[in-house]
């Protein structure tokens, strides 16, 4: 019963490292781009929810759209700003500019809201308790809330990209960017609403995540971002589907790895399984394998 | 009246000076086709008309208006399209898919009856509909980029080396498709490695050497050229 417990909370917690590793996911199938900054933007969603809450007086739903709303322009302010003008430059002076860009956040957060942790209200998700097998199993609102939240975002997001229009364009970008421009497809367009879509996932997941983990600081987004962003490789860069089960397995890997092997081993032993993974698999457990047809 | 009008564009790659002041023109209802080696700087001219590079000087001309400004994805709306080389299908998505994307500049309502005319040209794509595009043989990827490209509805349509690698009974049928569209009205640039080819269905052409046009006149004055049949038709 305690493994099964401790399963779910690997779930929740895999859940956020899956709705982050989305944004990462989606930025890099489509921009072609490590957005490094994108663990901030879940700690500027989660100061924005809390400010909400706390100081604007705005009833949970209204934070949560509050939060979104601003990272969705947050996101597209950091690409026309930061990534636009480098669309022609290599790699490594965009991948500078992204680490750049979260220290940015990291610090201007620091300017806004101190050093000082905030504690999260517990107020934002009220899900009562479940309890199973007559109270051995206890499953939190925010862990459901969690999961729940996780499926809903994987449903709608492949509809999107698999149905609309503008879910095609973003797959015709992601292939080959010219022929997607040949086609009339503005692919800055394409790239900012990758960025707002992902962005406005990166509140959600600051705000589930400071719900189940309530300290809140200006470098609360950079360890998720981190294991968020391996769930990304370790699922396939590029691929939803990867970046959904990389996360979730990462979730119930340090989970588990913390409650049976050693908590101080934990997030070693979340990486120990990227790398041999990636040993065997070097484009990720869904990632295509590179091949060129002539 | 002059459909397209290039006035003495250079073009460059870094610093690589790969076009070096080209002009000609395509009228209205014609064939024009560029031949020439390859690094002639065929493909480049076609993607300096289509927008994904630009020319350092001079002038594209598209029904009189000057389009050097004008971004690629604007430009299929005004009526042109270019079938790449390569082909450059949307490999990981459909067949139909990769139509849609071809109507992209269009309204949603006409897209499904432009499938539908699309695919009596093409019968071979209706059968592949649902499949995916990257599973297709050479000849139904070209087949489909060229239908693609037909989805917009273009005046002027741009082929690049679409014999590329075809067998040879392919290459016929590439050309009674190119000749077909030619006698629907549309107006053709083709840019072909086959001169041979090339010039068989063309009205006029340009040979292109290093980035300079050396040659251009009647297809039919071209074909049997000495200079022309010795550089580029192997005889």
């Amino acid at each position: 019963m305690i493994f099964l417990s401790n399963l779910v909370n690997g779930l929740s917690l895999g859940s956020i490292y899956a709705i982050i590793a989305l944004g990462y996911t989606m930025v890099y199938g489509i921009a072609k781009m490590l957005n490094f900054a994108h663990g901030d933007v879940i700690m500027v969603g989660a100061y924005i929810a809390f400010c909400a809450l706390q100081y604007w007086g705005l009833p949970p739903v209204a934070a949560l759209l509050a939060a979104m709303l601003l990272c969705t322009v947050l996101g597209i302010t950091i690409e026309g700003l930061a990534y636009r003008p480098l669309r022609q430059a290599t790699s490594l002076a965009v991948l500078i500019t992204a680490i750049g860009m979260s220290y940015l956040l990291q610090n201007l957060a620091l300017l806004i809201w101190g050093a000082n942790p905030k504690s999260f209200p517990s107020v934002m998700i009220q899900l009562p308790t479940l309890s199973l097998f007559g109270d051995q199993l206890k499953i939190s609102g925010v862990t459901m809330m969690t999961i729940l939240a996780n499926i809903a975002i994987m449903i709608v997001l492949t509809t999107f990209i698999s149905r609309t229009k503008m879910g095609k364009a973003m797959r015709c970008v992601s292939e080959d960017r010219g022929a997607a421009e040949l086609m009339g497809i503005n692919v800055n367009r394409t790239i900012s609403t990758t960025f707002a879509i992902g962005s406005a996932l990166a509140a959600v997941a600051g705000i589930l995540l400071c719900s189940a983990y309530p300290t809140l600081m200006p470098t609360t987004g950079s360890m998720p971002g981190i294991k968020a962003f391996t769930a990304a490789v370790f699922g396939g860069i590029g691929s939803i589907p990867g970046a959904m089960i990389g996360g979730i397995l990462l979730g119930v890997i340090e989970i588990l790895g913390k409650a049976y092997i050693s908590t101080e081993l934990g997030d070693a032993i979340v990486f120990a399984v990227l790398i041999i993974v990636l040993l065997f698999r070097p484009t990720g457990l869904l990632g295509k394998p590179i091949r060129e047809k002539v | 009246m002059s459909m397209l009008e290039i006035n003495d564009i250079h073009v460059f790659y870094g610093a690589i000076h790969a076009i070096k002041g080209v002009s000609f023109e395509v009228r209205e209802h014609e064939i024009v086709t560029l031949i020439g080696a390859n690094g002639a700087g065929k493909s480049t001219i076609l993607n300096t008309i289509a927008g994904l590079l630009r020319p350092r000087s001079g002038q594209v001309l598209f029904e009189g208006r000057n389009i050097n400004a004008v971004p690629a994805s604007r430009m299929v709306g005004l009526g042109m399209a270019l079938c790449p080389e390569g082909r450059r299908i949307f490999q990981q998505m459909s067949v139909r898919e990769n139509l849609e994307m071809g109507g992209y500049s269009r309204p949603a309502a006409e897209i499904a009856g432009s499938i539908e005319d699309v695919f009596q040209r093409f019968p071979r794509l209706k059968e592949r509909e649902k499949q995916i595009a990257g599973t297709l043989s050479g000849g139904e990827q070209q087949m489909l980029a060229m239908a693609r490209a037909l989805m917009s509805r273009p005046k002027l349509m741009m082929l690049d080396e679409p014999s590329m690698g075809l067998a040879p009974i392919l290459v016929e049928q590439i050309f009674d498709i190119i000749r077909e569209l030619h006698a629907a009205g549309t107006t053709i640039l083709l840019v072909e490695q086959n001169a041979q080819m090339a010039l068989s269905i063309a009205d006029r052409a340009y040979v292109l050497e290093t980035g300079r046009i050396s040659m251009s006149g009647e297809a039919k004055a071209l074909l049997v050229d000495d200079n022309v049949r010795k550089a580029y038709l192997g005889s």
